[in-house]
């Protein structure tokens, strides 16, 4: 997954240059992120070799162009990125929160947008949990769980992984397909190939 | 390396560029193409697809490509939508197809633990053993992205399971496919594509 999460706020597109260096080298799927708003925008990036592409603001701004892309490319292509944060019982949306100045709530329910999304032709949901994100503390369970309740695609964890265990944990306590994790990778903290004999020692099916 | 020269079937995929990739990393000359020429001379031919079959068959029909491609006598290898293209039918839109394979490709039957599309790494059952498997363990993982699929029948080299069993991968004559994209399928994957390229005609 590959973000270009300063996209939407400044009204950029993700460069297409740097998705073709990437389809060049890499031998497994990817996914970009980052202002893709236009059914030729998202073209552009799978030709160029990507394998989903992912959205998230300009979704919120235009629910229907969820539907325009599922139509002309297929679910399995479309992610939907959402940025979910608690308050008290319930879960809100926001956008642009890849801009600390032009982050804002939107007027939306978290399970609400998971099922309108869904009916629009979503093909899998990256859920990250703000109240979790970047403090290594673990998963948001509570939320995951509510959301993959209300989830009939595959639903991927994000926010929150600090240790091995919070990863069996969101697998074993949500039933989420995915988590996804940047920071302890980047840090070197987790190495992802101990990380995955860790997760098939603990009986969850993983590719070695 | 091996001497291939691949045609890959230009039928109007958005994500053509990761086949090509993968071909270049293993040193496989590869062309894109739709012209019928071309697809008869190469070695080795690929009919790749990623998106709805009815689009699909359209666009082989308005270039007249599907009698050339039935006609060929070089291997060919059929990717995803590619493997259901080579079937008679397509329960997607009730469509038509080129009918190398005797089945229909089929509906996956969906459930809140098996969503549909089967998306992701799933591990690939071998019948037997095979030259596309040289090299390639069985059970091996595979990465799928498909909601249609070819039953298991005489033709099936090797399985998956969804909801249920389904083809993986399939010969029938000079006519292979995988449902998986072995351009996205790290080195098992790039094996398959090698083996491949190295079937004599």
């Amino acid at each position: 997954m590959f973000y270009d999460i300063t996209a939407s706020p400044d009204g950029r597109t993700v460069n297409r240059n740097w998705v073709s260096n990437v389809a060049a080298l890499l031998d497994i799927p990817f996914c970009v992120a980052g202002g893709i708003r236009t059914v030729a925008d998202a073209e552009d990036i799978l030709r160029k070799g990507a394998d989903k592409i992912s959205i998230n603001s300009p979704a919120l701004e235009n629910p229907g162009l969820i539907a325009d892309l599922a139509k002309r490319f297929g679910s399995q292509c479309v992610v939907l990125g959402v940025d979910s944060h608690s308050m008290g019982s319930s879960w809100h949306v926001y956008q642009n929160t890849g801009d600390a100045k032009r982050i804002s709530r939107t007027s939306r329910s978290t399970t609400e947008w998971i099922t309108e999304a869904q009916n629009l032709g979503a093909g899998e949901i990256v859920l990250n949990c703000m109240n979790q994100d970047g403090v290594r503390n673990g998963y948001d369970i509570e939320q995951l769980a509510a959301i993959q309740e209300r989830c009939h695609v595959p639903l991927v964890a994000s926010g929150g992984a600090g240790t091995m265990q919070d990863f069996a944990s969101v697998f074993r306590e949500t039933g989420a397909s995915g988590a996804l994790a940047a920071s302890v990778f980047h840090s070197g903290d987790i190495t992802i190939p101990d990380l995955k004999h860790y997760l098939h020692d603990a009986n969850i099916e993983v590719r070695l | 390396m091996s001497g291939a020269r691949v045609a890959i079937v230009d039928s109007g995929g958005a994500n053509i560029a990761s086949l090509t990739y993968a071909l270049d990393r293993l040193g496989i000359e590869s062309k894109l193409t739709r012209d019928a020429q071309t697809i008869r001379n190469a070695s080795h031919v690929i009919l790749p697809g990623v998106g709805a079959a009815a689009d699909a068959m359209q666009r082989l029909n308005s270039n007249n490509l599907s009698k050339v491609i039935t006609e060929l006598g070089q291997p060919v290898l059929g990717i995803c939508l590619g493997m259901q293209l080579f079937a008679k039918a397509s329960e997607e839109e009730t469509t038509e197809c080129l009918g190398v394979i005797p089945a229909m490709a089929e509906k996956l039957q969906g459930s809140p633990q098996m969503p549909v599309p089967n998306m992701g790494w799933c591990q690939v059952h071998q019948s037997g053993s095979h030259e596309l498997f040289a090299g390639i363990e069985n059970n091996s993982y595979f990465y799928f992205v498909h909601s249609f699929a070819l039953p298991v029948g005489e033709y099936t080299l090797a399985q998956a399971e969804h909801s249920q069993p389904f083809t993986a991968v399939l010969a029938q004559g000079n006519f292979f496919a995988t449902q998986f994209h072995p351009e996205r399928s790290a080195t098992v994957g790039s094996q398959l594509l090698s083996n491949f390229a190295g079937l004599r005609a």
